[in-house]
C-alpha cells in the first residue's frame, strides 16, 4: 500500500476531481432528465416522441460508444467543446455522460409521476382545484417521494460511470490517479486498491444515505 | 398516455394540443433541418464516408462488416461467459447469504457491498492490470469476463434476494412445516420462484452486461472486440484512404447495440406481462420490487 500513502495527495486531488465532475453531470443530468420526463407525459405527440426516442437511444447504447461519438464524431460536424484546464475531453466527457443519465433520470421521474394513482388528481379535481393546484398540492408531492429512491440510484450509478469518463481520458480524476502512480512506478494493486477504496468512500456513504431517506418518506398505500 | 395529469380533453384541450403539435413537429424539422444543413456543410453526407458502412454495393462493405462481425462475435462471447458466471457465482452467494448463521453472514454480505460500490470499469481495469502483476497471465478476454463478472455476480444475488422477498411468506412457512431443511426450502421452493418472478430484471441485467463489454475497449491492452474493430475501420480509412468516417462509424456502433439491447429489453417487458398474467391466474406471487413500471433505474449499472 506504498502508493496509497506516499501519494495521498494525489488521490485527494482525484476524489475532489471525480466529485466536480460528478457534480456538474448530475446538475445537468437532473435538469434534462426532468425536461425529458416533461415530454414524456405532455399531451403533445411529437414531444412524446422526442422523450421516448432519447430514452431508447441513450439507455440501450454503451456510455463509452457515446463519449467517443461526443469527442471524436460532432467536431467532424463543426461542433468542437472548449477545453477545460487545458484537458480537451473534460466537456464532451461531461455533456455524454449527462445525455446518457438524462434518459435514467427521465425513467424514474416519469414512473414516479405515474405510480400516483388517478383517483388522487380526480378527487382533487373533484372538489375544484385548478390544474397548477392539482399538480402543486396533490400530485408532485407524491411523485416527489416515490421518485427519490430511483433517482438516488440513477445518480449513484453515474458516480460509478464518471470513471468510464475518466478511462477514456479526462484527467484530473479519480481514474487518472492510477496513470500518475504508474509512472512514478507503484505496483498496479496499491495504486488501483487506492482508487477502488475512493469511489467506494462516495458510494456506499451515498447508498447507506439513500436507504435511510427512502424508509423516511415512504409512501404507505 | 398517463391519465393522473389530465382530464378526458374537451375541444379548448384538443385545439390547444393541436396547435402546440404544429409548433413542436415545426421546431423538430428545423433541427433535423439545421443538423442536415451541418452535416453537408462539413462534406459528411458524403457518399465516399457512408458507402462502406451503409452500402452494400460499395467495394469496402464486405470487408467493414467482417471485420465488425468479427468483433461482434467476440462481444457476444464476452457477454455469455460473463452472464453464465456470473448466474452461477450470484446463485451461490445468495444461497450463502440465505443459509449461513449471522455469524458469518456479514461476510458475504461484505463482500456483495464492495463489489457493488465500485464502478464496474474499476473491476475490470483492476483484474487487467493487477492478476498479471501477480503472475497470472490470461487471453485479454477472460480480464474483462472477471471484471464484468465480479460486478454482475454481486448484482445478481441482489436481484435474487429482492426475488426471494417478494415471495409471500407462506411459501417458505409450508416448505419448513413438512420438515425441509434452510438449504431445501431455498433450492426447492424459493429459488426455482425467485428465477421466475425475477427473470425480466435477469435480462435486463444482460443489457448492462452487453453494454459494459465496450469497456473492454477503454481499459484491457490488446483485446479486440466490437468497439476495437469499428476503431481499427475508422484508423484505416483515416490512415491509408484519407476518409475520416468516426461519426458515421460510431453511429452505426450505436446502432447495433441499440437493436440488440432493444430486442432484450422488449424480451424482458414481454416476460413481465406474461408472468403477470399467469400470477393472476395460478397464484398470488407477489409482484417482483424491480420492474414495477418497464424498468425504473434499468440498465442504470
Amino acid at each position: 500500500m506504498d502508493a496509497l500513502i506516499a501519494e495521498f495527495p494525489r488521490f485527494v486531488g482525484g476524489f475532489l476531481g471525480t466529485l466536480r465532475l460528478c457534480l456538474f453531470a448530475a446538475i445537468g443530468a437532473l435538469i434534462l432528465g426532468t425536461v425529458l420526463a416533461a415530454f414524456r407525459v405532455s399531451p403533445v405527440p411529437p414531444l412524446r416522441f422526442v422523450g421516448q426516442a432519447w430514452v431508447t437511444v441513450f439507455r440501450n447504447s454503451p456510455l463509452v460508444v457515446t463519449l467517443f461519438i461526443f469527442a471524436f464524431g460532432l467536431p467532424q460536424v463543426g461542433i468542437v467543446f472548449p477545453t477545460f484546464g487545458g484537458n480537451a475531453f473534460f466537456w464532451p466527457g461531461v455533456a455524454g455522460l449527462i445525455c446518457y443519465t438524462a434518459a435514467f433520470v427521465c425513467e424514474a421521474v416519469r414512473s414516479g409521476i405515474n405510480s400516483v394513482p388517478p383517483g388522487q388528481a380526480e378527487a382533487a379535481r373533484a372538489v375544484g382545484l385548478t390544474f397548477q393546484q392539482t399538480l402543486g398540492t396533490v400530485v408532485l408531492p407524491q411523485a416527489f417521494r416515490t421518485v427519490v429512491p430511483p433517482l438516488g440510484s440513477v445518480i449513484i450509478a453515474m458516480i460509478k460511470n464518471s470513471a468510464i469518463v475518466g478511462a477514456f481520458g479526462v484527467t484530473g480524476e479519480l481514474f487518472s490517479v492510477d496513470a500518475g502512480n504508474t509512472a512514478l512506478g507503484y505496483s498496479a494493486l496499491s495504486s488501483l486498491t487506492g482508487v477502488a477504496i475512493a469511489y467506494l468512500v462516495i458510494t456506499i456513504p451515498a447508498g447507506i444515505a439513500l436507504g435511510v431517506i427512502e424508509r423516511k418518506i415512504e409512501v404507505k398505500r | 398516455m398517463s391519465s393522473v395529469l389530465y382530464d378526458a380533453p374537451g375541444p379548448r384541450a384538443r385545439r390547444n394540443t393541436l396547435i402546440f403539435t404544429v409548433i413542436a413537429l415545426v421546431a423538430l424539422a428545423g433541427v433535423v433541418a439545421l443538423a442536415i444543413v451541418q452535416l453537408g456543410r462539413n462534406g459528411q453526407l458524403d457518399s465516399a464516408k457512408w458507402g462502406p458502412i451503409f452500402n452494400p454495393g460499395n467495394q469496402y462493405f464486405l470487408a467493414v462488416w467482417k471485420s465488425l462481425g468479427t468483433g461482434l462475435l467476440v462481444t457476444v462471447e464476452a457477454a455469455a461467459i460473463t452472464l453464465v458466471l456470473a448466474l452461477a457465482i450470484g446463485t451461490v452467494l445468495s444461497v450463502l447469504r440465505f443459509t449461513s448463521t449471522p455469524a458469518y453472514r456479514w461476510l458475504v454480505v461484505g463482500v456483495v457491498e464492495l463489489l457493488r460500490g465500485l464502478p464496474v470499469v474499476i473491476t475490470i481495469y483492476f483484474a487487467s492490470r493487477v492478476l498479471p502483476e501477480l503472475g497470472v497471465k490470461l487471453p485479454p478476454l477472460w480480464y474483462l469476463v472477471i471484471g464484468l463478472t465480479a460486478y454482475n455476480c454481486v448484482i445478481i444475488a441482489e436481484i435474487l434476494r429482492s426475488g426471494i422477498a417478494a415471495l409471500p411468506r407462506g411459501q417458505s412457512e409450508a416448505a419448513y412445516a413438512v420438515g425441509m431443511s434452510r438449504f431445501q426450502v431455498l433450492r426447492l421452493i424459493l429459488l426455482p420462484q425467485a428465477f421466475r418472478i425475477m427473470l425480466p430484471a435477469l435480462i435486463s441485467q444482460l443489457v448492462v452486461i452487453v453494454k459494459d463489454t465496450s469497456l473492454g475497449f477503454l481499459v484491457v491492452a490488446g483485446f479486440s472486440e466490437f468497439v476495437r474493430a469499428a476503431n481499427t475501420v475508422i484508423q484505416f480509412f483515416g490512415g491509408s484512404e484519407g476518409i475520416n468516417l468516426p461519426l458515421q462509424m460510431y453511429l452505426a456502433v450505436a446502432i447495433v447495440f441499440i437493436l440488440i439491447n432493444y430486442s432484450l429489453g422488449k424480451l424482458a417487458e414481454y416476460i413481465d406481462r406474461r408472468s403477470s398474467r399467469s400470477k393472476k391466474a395460478v397464484a398470488d406471487i407477489a409482484t417482483p420490487p424491480v420492474l414495477v413500471d418497464a424498468g425504473i433505474g434499468r440498465g442504470a449499472d
